[in-house]
């Protein structure tokens, strides 16, 4: 147990505390006592920094169940500390936040927090768990996390249909991620990370190698929100603003692309891998971006722009995976730059993402409204708010001098470096890579400015206002302040991340292509020259203002695309008729008559039996030693069969109860022919008593209106009757032909005179030998005898009138119901 | 001998399942009362015919039938009186109470 363990812990115990802060410290509110959490752990990792900055990689192991190869090994490097740091630092930040913006009274912010602390605890175990098995729970537990935090306001029924549709889609998708994780120990024996990339030659070329990456690649994109998984993204933001910045925007929506750039050592240079997270990135980004143009409501816009981002980072890790292709060489410098460009983005996605959710979070708790069409003109009265939105914007369109001009600029040139491969059938398809990143970066750029412009700018409103908008206190300004200083410091001087932060990053990442003791350098420069990449990006400014300005011209064509065919519509449908469907099916065989689950029981037994006849040879004629039939016996059977026969063609019951008592005596007969004295005693008293005990209950049924027609025959019936009786007839015949062994029953003769001082076999066996068999016989007709009793004495509506007309109310209702289907 | 036991058993099966099938819940009971008898002769069967005299030591004889079919028999007779009993008193009880011993409208709900 290291503090490493104890930092990914921490959360999940100090949840506990929290409901009691609410409960007897009611005067505080209750994120004063969450916010230290956070920010110690923030400190903790960030003095880590150094350590693994010097190539030192934390590895320390609990055993949780070491005979399954399942421990809870925390392992801290590059990649697991920048997620750490991000998840921390932003988490503090979230938390100030939230306490300005929950009221302690209003709210149940005790839930809040114990859900936000424990989505905290899921997401470190995540990033720093080596055990796969140990990282897909504690993926779920963000999943589950996010859930209840999405449902925060669980009396409206958007808030609740969201978070059935983020919790349907991620736990989909991490599931197929388990699978995946299952593949890849059935292949290297092992759940660690580390031993599975040590051991790669077990894993490229094997059969499970593609299934494996499918179904890990289908839960990071459902965690990441890439298209066509991405649908759950924009329905979550029914979320409290704080939850959205936190999970939304900076960290629960990257486990994904962390997954990925943690498996990429696993998978990358196979052409699938390349393909598949690059295409898929890129489409997502493409259609994140086309789509946020469109909404209405700010939050919306941010979702579809987080899409689009992660579709970015995702596309970027994608291309940077080629370079494992190449191996050590200096072919491969040129595209980890790709993985230098994701890597830095992550990073700024996080700080102007945050700022902008949280941003939004105060126009919307100082004016009442998100909607950009009641919104406009609060530059006046929100100058500060007003800065923030600048400036995350600009960052999130691109533009210099924030961060975000920089890592869009490694975005260009990754993508133009792409298309100089030779492999993966790049020369066809190559060229698109960078045209659809253009693409998508002008749509970028076009919402980018709607956020600012259409919310700050343009005609004040206020008669669609319900309050006269106001600048935010100041505890809602101070993290997005952060964030924003972040944005602009990253932005004028990338070099104090990259050599601590991004580097032991990409080392984690892309671990072949260095040389052992080795360091990736990055040196990120602001100015390249005039570069291609420059022009891409006054292309876009200059497109982007343009296409801004002529919004409303254009803006029709997203009408175009008719309702029927969104994915919303696909989802909502398709659970709709998922529902619909399976209700009918079990319905249509779910039919609550007994007779009916009998004919299935009855068919699925003979076509099992038969089957199995026919398979194993075994319908055998017999063939052994016959015993002779006599004339007698002869005749015994044929009056059996008759007698059982004559059963289902008698008119009255009695009848019927009589010739089975009847066959009940001639299998009694049997017993004394086939030397069978103690059964013949046994057989002939059971039957008498039966008898007498049905006609008993038949002579006490005088309401039991006489069935004067024989039974109607029912030839589905018959049919499966006829099935039982036959297979039954050829296990008989069957059974008699094949001996495998000789019985025990020498054993019981022989011994039962010499070991028990008794001479009748069968009762020796029965009280000697298998004693035990009796003396639960013995029970069972204890509590048949029982059961009757108290069937015949205990009646529990004789005293409650009301119970009995309800019960017979409702045999009538089904009946009638019943009625009316059949007519 | 054994032939013939296997053709009246598939017969007795046969109409024990055609009884269990039909409405009436007094006929099912009589089917389950065939079930039983069949399944007797069957393990009875299966173990060789007359291979001997009864089972009792005092008979002197060279040979003995099997007698561990006859003791499981035996424990079979008894345990299937008692659960016939106790069903038929239950379809006694349910026609006292619902009225009833048709089957159809013996159903479950639709929400079971």
């Amino acid at each position: 147990m290291s503090l490493l363990h104890l930092a990914i812990l921490a959360p999940f115990i100090y949840a506990i505390a929290v409901p009691f802060f609410r409960k007897y410290i009611r005067g505080v509110h209750t994120g004063w006592f969450v916010l230290p959490v956070p920010a110690l752990l923030f400190a903790y990792f960030i003095s880590r920094v150094p350590d693994v900055q010097g190539g030192h990689k934390e590895l320390s192991t609990v055993q949780w169940i070491p005979s399954m190869d399942l421990n809870f090994t925390a392992y801290l490097d590059g990649l697991g500390l920048l997620f750490a740091l991000l998840i921390t630092g932003i988490g503090a930040l979230v938390v100030l936040y939230s306490i300005y913006y929950l009221g302690k009274d209003k709210e149940a912010i005790h839930r809040f927090y114990v859900y936000l602390l424990m989505f905290m605890g899921a997401m470190l175990g995540v990033v720093l768990s080596d055990n796969l098995i140990v990282l897909y729970g504690f993926w779920e537990l963000t999943s589950l996390s996010s859930f209840l935090l999405i449902a925060f306001w669980n009396e409206r029924a958007k808030s609740r249909y969201g978070a059935q549709k983020s919790m349907l889609i991620t736990v989909f998708g991490g599931f197929a991620m388990l699978a995946g994780f299952v593949l890849l120990y059935i292949m290297t024996g092992t759940f660690s990370i580390r031993e599975i990339i040590g051991s790669l030659d077990l894993v490229t070329g094997h059969a499970f190698f593609l299934p494996a990456m499918l179904l890990v690649l289908l839960g990071a994109f459902t965690k990441s929100a890439q298209f066509p998984f991405h649908i759950w993204l924009p329905d979550a933001m029914e979320a409290p603003t704080p939850v959205s910045a936190y999970l939304h925007s900076a960290t629960m929506v990257k486990a994904g692309i962390y997954l990925v750039a943690r498996m990429t050592p696993v998978f990358a240079g196979a052409a699938e891998w390349f393909w598949l997270v690059t295409g898929v990135g890129l489409v997502t980004l493409f259609w994140g971006s086309f789509s946020a143009v469109k909404q209405t409501d700010l939050k919306a816009i941010l979702a579809f722009s987080t899409i689009s981002q992660l579709g970015l980072i995702m596309s970027l890790l994608g291309m940077g995976s080629a370079a494992v292709y190449y191996g050590l060489s200096d072919e491969s410098a040129l595209y980890t730059k790709a993985t230098l460009a994701a890597v830095f983005h992550l990073i700024n996605h996080a700080t102007f993402k945050g700022a902008l959710f949280m941003v939004v979070g105060i126009v919307d708790h100082e004016t009442g409204t998100r909607d950009i069409r009641r919104l406009g003109g609060l530059i006046t009265f929100m100058p500060i708010t007003f800065t923030f939105a600048l400036i995350g914007s600009f960052s999130m369109a691109g533009l210099p001098p924030f961060n975000g001009f920089l890592s869009k600029e490694m975005f260009f040139t990754a993508a133009l470096n792409v298309t100089h491969l030779d492999i993966f059938n790049m020369e066809t398809w190559g060229v698109l890579i960078p045209v659809a990143a253009w693409l998508a970066s002008v749509f970028t750029f076009v919402y980018s400015m709607i956020i600012v412009f259409k919310t700050f700018t343009g005609k004040y409103q206020p008669d669609k206002l319900d309050v006269k908008p106001h600048e935010a206190p100041l505890g809602l300004l101070l993290p997005p302040a952060v964030l924003i200083s972040l944005v602009i410091v990253f932005g004028l001087f990338p070099n104090i991340l990259s050599y601590r932060i991004i580097e032991p990053a990409m080392a984690s990442i892309l671990p072949s292509l260095l040389m052992p003791g080795d360091q990736f350098e990055v040196k990120i420069h602001f100015w390249h020259g005039w570069t291609v990449e420059i022009f891409m990006t006054i292309g876009v400014i200059v497109l982007g203002t343009l296409l801004y300005l002529l919004l409303n011209r254009w803006s029709s064509i997203y009408s175009k695309l008719p309702q029927k065919l969104t994915l919303n519509t696909f989802y909502d449908r398709g659970l709709y008729y998922l529902d619909r469907w399976s209700n009918r099916g079990t319905r249509a065989y779910m039919t609550g008559s007994v007779r009916d689950y009998l004919i299935y029981i009855f068919t699925f037994m003979v076509l099992i039996l038969g089957y199995v006849l026919y398979r194993t040879d075994s319908v055998r004629w017999y063939s052994g030693e016959l015993a002779e039939i006599t004339i007698y016996e002869f005749v015994l059977v044929l009056v059996l069969i008759a007698a059982a026969l004559a059963v289902p063609f008698t008119r009255s019951r009695v009848t019927a109860i009589i010739l089975v008592g009847g066959v009940g005596y001639i299998v009694t007969l049997f017993f004394v022919i086939l030397r069978a004295p103690d059964l013949a005693l046994t057989q002939m008293i059971v039957e008498t008593v039966s008898v007498a005990l049905f006609l008993l209950c038949f002579y006490h049924l005088p309401k039991l209106k006489l069935e004067k027609a024989p039974m109607r025959f029912n030839l589905r019936n018959f049919l499966v009757a006829a099935g039982i009786g036959t297979i039954m007839t050829l296990i008989a015949l069957s059974a008699n032909d094949t001996r495998l062994f000789t019985s025990i029953s020498e054993y019981f003769v022989e011994g039962s005179y010499e070991l028990s001082g008794g001479k009748n076999v069968v009762n020796v066996i029965l009280v000697d030998f298998r004693g035990f068999d009796t003396l639960l016989e013995i029970m069972v007709l204890g509590i048949a005898s029982l059961g009757i009793f108290a069937m015949i004495k205990l009646r529990a509506d004789r005293n409650d009138p009301a119970a009995a007309l309800a019960a017979s109310a409702k045999l009538d209702k089904s009946s009638k119901r019943r009625k009316g289907k059949s007519a | 001998m054994e032939i013939l036991m296997a053709f009246a058993i598939g017969i007795l099966f046969m109409v024990g399942t055609y009884l269990i099938l039909s409405r009436s819940l007094l006929r099912i009971i009589l089917g389950t009362s065939l079930l039983t008898h069949a399944v007797h002769l069957l393990l009875l069967t299966m173990s060789r015919l007359k291979t001997g005299a009864a089972p009792l030591l005092g008979e002197k004889a060279g040979n003995y039938v099997d007698p561990l079919p006859q003791a499981l028999i035996l424990t079979s007779i008894v345990i299937s009186f008692g659960v016939t009993s106790f069903f038929f008193v239950l379809a006694y009880r349910a026609y006292q109470e619902l009225g009833t011993d048709d089957m159809e409208q013996l159903r479950g709900h639709d929400d079971e």
